[in-house]
């Protein structure tokens, strides 16, 4: 035990998780925080919004897996950090908020929380439905279990955010702080081994199968499921979709990949799935944007779910065979069993249906010279290394990049899948891109979320973090404007952005470099200059406001009534 | 509406500030309904004991359980089945008295339901009475004719009949 202040005690306990990097906005609530951490191993990002904060700790949890850090002070910054939490929360993302918070004691007691003091907001109470736990601190001594108990619930089990409430006063607190003790959580036991029964009757109906299907989550990212996923596809032949969030969890080049489900999904994908008659779900919450209309999502099949949160089975769909399980140790343990028990699988009908549909309903592209989307992204790819990373804004730019990028890894694809929050790529990339500093990162923007956190620019340029930024412009709010056309008979009402800002002159206002790019020539002579950067790039890109994302399943239709070509 | 029928829930958590916020913001997120909750203390002083009443089929009833599951300080969480409890609730309740006839009446009808009767003043009878929602519905009914000027009704509480129990094990 040590005598020390608990902004002390805080900034140790993080440095005993390892924590090497955080984003953060100070303030009067935080300062005695502050004032130690310049002088601690961890690298501070000095952010220029909370949301901004909390997008890249969000960003930096999901490329590298470990949790992400985000800070502010109480009241506004708390409050400015609720978006990102949020989206955390609806992505499964392992994030740590911290917060400072006005102190529950002291002399001024006009100062003290409760009393509606200066910058004071019940964080608390805000955060609670959007966090996976909550803490407010109360002395400074139970900084280091907290901290190391917020770390274990924030990665274990499904992943979320945890937010850790700080009280200036237990900032300055002095104590005897001990780091040694243990924790203990007995409301908080994740399983984590799949139950043998149901894993032998998953591999029995599996290898039964006619017409098997894999549909992969987010989960199977989360677990490092990725090598055993393809291991399964391969042994079972069976064709495997992933959801939005899945994306990365199988390479979208791969014979068997059929891209991605629900609503802006593969048609292939959509076909197929409803085709199945065995699907193996594995760490999906099948969303409403991935189901479509939940009566008619893939009816005949008979399904098994694989997922870790008890609750997420039976929630929306009803399955056969329910795995509460980590998805690795769950296909891990199927492909034990099925690897025995298959006799020989391979050209069966079915394996020839698969590449028959793949061959007719995804034609390999001559790729036109046309400033179109598609052309824009399937070039990108050509451009961009394997291991590259790319966010992407929400909107018609996100569901351009889910049908026309092909992902090829796990944790390079990360996008906000759930809220669906406009701002998070580019802060995001900044996130993936200290947390691995050696790859090329990519935010796929629209210039309607860009504009949403455009002031990382800043950011990005003096903490010197070089992103790429592809602003596919169509100076309108897209998606809804699609939406305008398709379903309120093409009445625009507030959509129009126009074409201000300049984009590049924008970036060279921050410092960073700035391009415009009217042609695929132009485009990937941007994208080369900027990957040969190590200034963070913003590439105008202006495309038509008519584009529409198409395909589409309509809503209130179930994912094999999709519209639209390919 | 048979499958909308009230089900029990009883769920063991920690004793600590905020715990009741984050269960009835969990029930309120999700959509589901809440008809009474009872806390109290448990035989194990840093345990309290929650006895929530639910309007639902039997897939939302499935979904309470497993979110509250899912809340880091709901230590446990048990369906109980009716025909294996024992439930009570208590009400105190303000009945009018206009006349000495009334008196009387009430306090026969207090004898009859083995409630007691707590207060007495000029124009008031305060009276207590413990039972099964159902009892207690029923005795509300009859004093209704001599008018309730207040009443407050805890909610119900239960527990499983015989060794049964919701015990952690440590």
């Amino acid at each position: 035990m040590t005598k020390m202040s608990g902004a002390k005690a805080l900034i140790k306990s993080l440095e005993r998780q390892k924590v090497d990097a955080m984003f953060g906005i100070l303030g009067g609530a935080v300062l005695p925080i502050y004032d130690l951490l310049c002088k601690s191993n961890i690298k501070h990002i000095l952010c220029r919004h909370e949301q901004g904060a909390a997008h890249a700790a969000d960003g930096y949890a999901r490329a590298s897996g470990k949790a992400g850090v985000c800070m502010a002070t109480s009241g506004p910054g708390a409050t400015n950090l609720v978006t990102g939490i949020a989206n955390a929360y609806m992505d499964s993302a392992p994030v740590i908020a911290l917060t400072g918070q006005v102190p529950t004691g002291g002399d001024n007691t006009s100062y003290i929380i409760g009393r509606d003091a200066f910058q004071e907001a019940d964080i608390i109470g805000i955060t609670t439905a959007i966090t996976k736990h909550n803490f407010q601190l109360r002395n400074a001594a139970e900084i280091p279990k907290c901290v190391k108990t917020a770390f274990y619930i924030a990665t274990t089990g499904r992943p979320g955010p945890v937010l850790i409430d700080v009280p200036k006063n237990v900032q300055t607190e002095i104590a005897d702080i001990d780091f040694s003790n243990g924790i203990q959580i007995r409301g908080y036991k994740p399983t984590s081994n799949p139950h043998p029964l149901q894993i032998r009757k998953a591999a029995e109906m599996l290898a039964e199968a006619e017409q098997p299907v894999i549909l992969a989550g987010g989960g199977v990212i989360t677990s490092n499921a990725a090598p055993k996923l393809l291991q399964t596809a391969e042994l079972l032949m069976a064709p495997v979709a992933t959801t939005f969030m899945g994306k990365g969890s199988f390479p979208e080049t791969h014979p068997l990949s059929l891209g991605s489900i629900g609503m802006h999904g593969n048609p292939v994908a959509n076909k197929l799935l409803s085709e199945a008659d065995v699907m193996l779900a594995v760490g999906t919450r099948f969303s409403d944007r991935a189901t479509g209309k939940l009566s008619s999502f893939c009816a005949p099949s008979r399904k098994i779910h694989i997922d870790i949160d008890t609750a997420e089975i039976g929630k929306n769909i009803d399955v056969d065979i329910p795995i509460v399980a980590d998805a690795k140790k769950a296909l891990n343990a199927i492909n034990e069993r099925i690897a025995k028990q298959l006799k020989k699988k391979g050209n069966t009908a079915w394996t020839k249906r698969v590449k028959e549909a793949k061959a007719q309903m995804n034609p390999s592209s001559k790729s036109k010279k046309e400033m179109k989307p598609k052309a824009l992204l399937q070039e990108l790819r050509k451009l961009l290394p394997e291991k590259a990373i790319v966010t992407t804004e929400v909107g018609q730019n996100q569901m351009w990049a889910a049908l026309y990028f092909n992902a090829l890894k796990p944790r390079t694809f990360i996008s906000s899948g759930g809220l669906g929050t406009m701002g998070f790529g580019f802060p995001a990339a900044i996130g993936a891109k200290v947390a691995c500093p050696h790859r090329k990162v990519v935010d796929i923007a629209g210039d309607g979320s860009f504009r949403m956190t455009e002031q990382e620019l800043a950011t990005s340029v003096t903490e010197d973090i070089p992103v790429i930024v592809i602003v596919l412009n169509n100076s309108v709010l897209g998606m809804v404007a699609q939406w305008q056309r398709m379903f309120f008979k093409g009445r625009y009402s507030a959509v129009k952005l126009g074409s201000i800002p300049d984009f590049v002159k924008l970036a060279e206002a921050y410092g960073a470099q700035g391009l415009r790019a009217r042609s695929i020539p132009e485009f990937t002579k941007a994208i080369k200059t900027a990957l040969k950067s190590d200034v963070t790039t913003v590439i105008d890109v202006p495309i038509s406001p008519e584009e529409d994302v198409v395909p589409m399943v309509p809503p209130g239709c179930g994912i094999n009534e999709q519209v639209g070509d390919y | 509406m048979e499958n909308q029928k009230t089900k029990v829930i009883a769920a063991l958590v920690e004793n600590k500030p905020g715990v009741l916020h984050s269960i009835s913001n969990m029930f309120r997120r999700r959509d589901f309904n809440i008809e009474s909750i009872t806390v109290g203390r448990t035989e194990q002083e840093d345990l309290s004991r929650m006895t929530i009443t639910v309007k639902g089929d039997e897939k939302t009833l499935e979904q309470v359980v497993k979110q509250m599951n899912k809340l880091i300080d709901v230590v446990k969480v048990s369906r109980l089945e009716p025909e294996n409890i024992v439930t009570r609730e208590l009400a105190l309740i303000k009945v009018n008295i206009p006349d000495n006839k009334s008196r009387s009446d009430v306090i026969n009808c207090v004898d009859v339901f083995r409630g007691r009767v707590v207060d007495v003043a000029p124009e008031t009878l305060t009276i207590e009475i413990t039972g099964t929602p159902d009892k207690i519905d029923a005795f509300l009914n009859l004093m209704r004719t001599y008018g309730i000027m207040e009443l407050a009704r805890t909610g119900l509480t239960a527990l499983s009949r015989g060794v049964r129990s919701i015990k952690i094990e440590e």
